[in-house]
């Protein structure tokens, strides 16, 4: 009777130690595909690339969450439901927005007869949706601006302003 | 002359509903005079709008055209009647999401003179095809069952794949609407000289003209026209009374046995479907050089004294039609634009006659439907949807917004024919429910089409400002190589000029 148990005992202590060997050689030598999950995140990202969160864009605040476990409530403009996804992927619990005030689908509009042409606002733009020359009038590209407001505090005149596309 | 034929495929669920046609059936089609004031709307077909090409105050010929096709899919737009244009600006329009839309209004001035012909009236049999389609497109001619989709874009897109049938849509299906009926009743002549066009068009040896079996005269008419013109490439289709054997997925199913893939097309099958009207207003066009500038409408309901089928130019205000056919009756209740199951209810009858409008459907009942209560899921609309969706499952994925549910779930398939809704026990509004959640679908894509454009663009930005970088740390570290090669002479002597510099400049 004790044989039997003594059998049974040994024989699964030895699958686990061996299956425990393999699997920490494996996490050893086999680490998780990073860029993918730098990935996954960037796609529940807005792409707003405002970088309100402190990260110079979506991707780099990608790249933080998954690689020096940033906070995943940075972003205003993804809001709440982007928290939910972000808990739901990484396995952390979902948390309050940090900073809820940030007014999303809008869109930078210049006012063409102020404007001095001194190319910052194009400069700070970060998906180039500001055209223009130095010394000439610019403009935003409508379809393409993501409204995030980086422009607007860039303007030496203030002849950028934010309209609500709701 | 060929005999109508009853192999046919089947069709899942349906309804059958009461016609009530008999009425608005009853006399002749009646012509509209032209009224005193045409309001034409230029977006009158799905894609992109026309661009108005008159200005205020020009005077407009009959025919003439008013505004132009805007975009690769879109229809251009011609005047009604004679007379001036006094404005264009935005104007009650029953469209699905309401509201105004930018109209062009003329006042008429009742002399009704058409613009000339700017080149001759040839047979059709001597165009090449794409030369054909481009005077189709300049027609203004659209889809005439009620999608109003630009019918020289579905001609273009059809003709690049293998084909085998045109089917033409003589399937009215809904409660009251009669004008196919009565169209293919009195211009068979028309419809079947249209159907030669698009035949020759398309390159396609084979028509069906798909009838209701409870349309015996328009049978009897089209049979008619068809032995006097010995053509055995069309055949008829009798197909049965059910409700919706008019969708043009629906028909195609009906009538070839080939059911059409979830998210695809008739072509998809080798199939065109154009609607009769579709088919007479492409004959008129390209035989008589007259565009698209008029329909047969029903104008019909318990609120009408005498309902009939009436020939209205485009732009005639609902209000004129009505006033024709003998006024309201009291109590009125509702006006509704198209058919009882799929058309739209306005409040306003100063609404225009548009080329999508197959009725006028003027109502003194009470509400359709009881008061909503909890779904008991009793299966009653997943056996009565034609498309064979569950709406129960989809009722409940759309109450929790579950997205991919509603998907995995073929929501997009849903035609929004509205028989869920008739057959529900607890009177739940489930066809507007599915609109809802499919235009929250569709906003949500563009919101994810819209990011992933800002993705990529931004990534571009970075290599962009990178290689920027790059290229300015490369001539810098030209600039000091060529210091350094100069020896270090060549700096003492630039210090030493610098300084001289200065000195004169004191």
């Amino acid at each position: 009777m004790w044989n039997t148990v003594l059998t049974a005992v040994i024989t699964i202590t030895v699958i686990a130690l061996v299956s425990g060997l393999i699997l920490s050689w494996a996490s050893s030598r086999l680490p998780a595909d990073r860029d993918s999950l730098v990935e996954q995140v960037n796609k529940l990202l807005p792409q707003i690339q405002c970088a309100q969160c402190g990260y110079p864009g979506c991707r780099p605040y990608a790249a933080a969450v998954v690689e020096d476990n940033a906070a995943i409530n940075l972003c205003p403009p993804g809001g709440e439901d982007t928290i939910r996804r972000m808990a739901d992927l990484l396995g952390r619990d979902p948390i309050a927005l940090a900073d809820p005030d940030f007014e999303s689908n809008s869109l930078a509009i210049i006012n063409e007869a102020m404007c001095i042409g001194c190319t910052y606002c194009k400069d700070v733009c970060p998906v180039d949706a500001i055209v223009g020359a130095r010394h000439f009038m610019h403009t935003v590209i409508a379809s393409e601006c993501t409204g995030c407001q980086l422009c607007v505090p860039r303007c030496p005149v203030d002849c950028i302003s934010m309209e609500s596309v709701t | 002359m060929s005999a109508p034929t009853f192999d046919l495929g089947n069709l899942h669920g349906g309804l059958r509903l009461p016609a009530r046609k008999d009425k608005s059936t009853a006399q002749a089609i009646q012509h509209v005079p032209v009224p005193q004031q045409l309001v034409i709307p230029i977006t009158q077909h799905v894609g992109n709008p026309a661009h108005p090409v008159v200005g205020i105050g020009e005077r407009v010929l009959k025919g003439q055209l008013i505004a132009e096709s805007g975009g690769p899919i879109s229809a251009p737009v011609h005047a009604s009647s004679s007379g001036k244009v006094v404005a264009i600006e935005p104007w009650p329009v029953s469209r699905r999401l309401g509201g105004n839309a930018p109209c062009i209004v003329i006042e008429c001035d009742g002399e009704d003179s058409a613009v000339e012909l700017s080149e001759a009236i040839v047979p059709f049999e001597t165009f090449e095809q794409d030369i054909l389609f481009q005077k189709i497109l300049q027609g203004g001619i659209v889809g005439l069952g009620g999608a109003v989709f630009p019918t020289a874009q579905k001609l273009m897109h059809a003709s690049i794949t293998p084909l085998e049938h045109l089917v033409l849509n003589g399937v009215e299906c809904e409660p009251y609407i009669s004008c196919d009926d009565m169209l293919m009743r009195e211009q068979a002549d028309e419809i079947l000289a249209g159907a030669q066009i698009l035949m020759h068009a398309l390159g396609v040896e084979h028509c069906f003209v798909a009838i209701e079996s409870d349309k015996p005269e328009a049978i009897h008419a089209i049979a008619e026209e068809m032995a006097k013109l010995q053509d055995d490439r069309i055949v008829i289709k009798q197909v049965p009374t059910i409700y919706p054997s008019g969708a043009e997925d629906q028909l195609v199913q009906l009538v070839t046995n080939k059911e059409v893939p979830s998210g695809g097309l008739p072509t998809d099958v080798g199939c065109v479907v154009q609607n009769v009207a579709t088919a007479a207003a492409v004959y008129r066009w390209i035989c008589k050089g007259e565009p698209l500038i008029s329909r047969v409408t029903t104008v019909t309901g318990d609120g009408i004294p005498a309902p009939m089928n009436v020939f209205a130019r485009i732009g005639t205000t609902a209000a004129d039609i009505v006033n024709f056919v003998g006024g309201y009756t009291e109590n009125v209740r509702h006006l509704v634009i198209g058919g009882l199951m799929t058309g739209k209810s306005v409040t306003n009858d100063r609404i225009p006659l548009v080329k999508a409008t197959n009725c006028i459907l003027v109502l003194t009942g009470a509400e359709r439907t009881g008061k909503e209560q909890p779904c008991i899921r009793c299966g009653d609309c997943a056996s009565a949807c034609p498309v064979q969706l569950l709406p129960q499952q989809l009722f409940w994925y759309a109450c929790a917004d579950n997205e991919a549910k509603l998907r995995s779930y073929g929501l997009m398939d849903c035609i929004e024919c509205g028989c869920c809704d008739l057959v529900c026990p607890s009177h739940i509004p489930l066809t507007a429910d599915f609109k809802m959640a499919k235009a929250r679908m569709r906003e949500l894509e563009d919101e994810v089409a819209r990011a992933e454009r800002a993705r990529d663009r931004y990534v571009a930005h970075t290599e962009r400002l990178e290689k920027e970088q790059l290229l300015r740390e490369q001539q810098l570290d030209a600039q000091k190589q060529a210091a350094r090669d100069a020896g270090p002479r060549a700096i003492a002597d630039i210090i030493e000029r610098s300084n001289k510099g200065d000195a004169d400049g004191e």
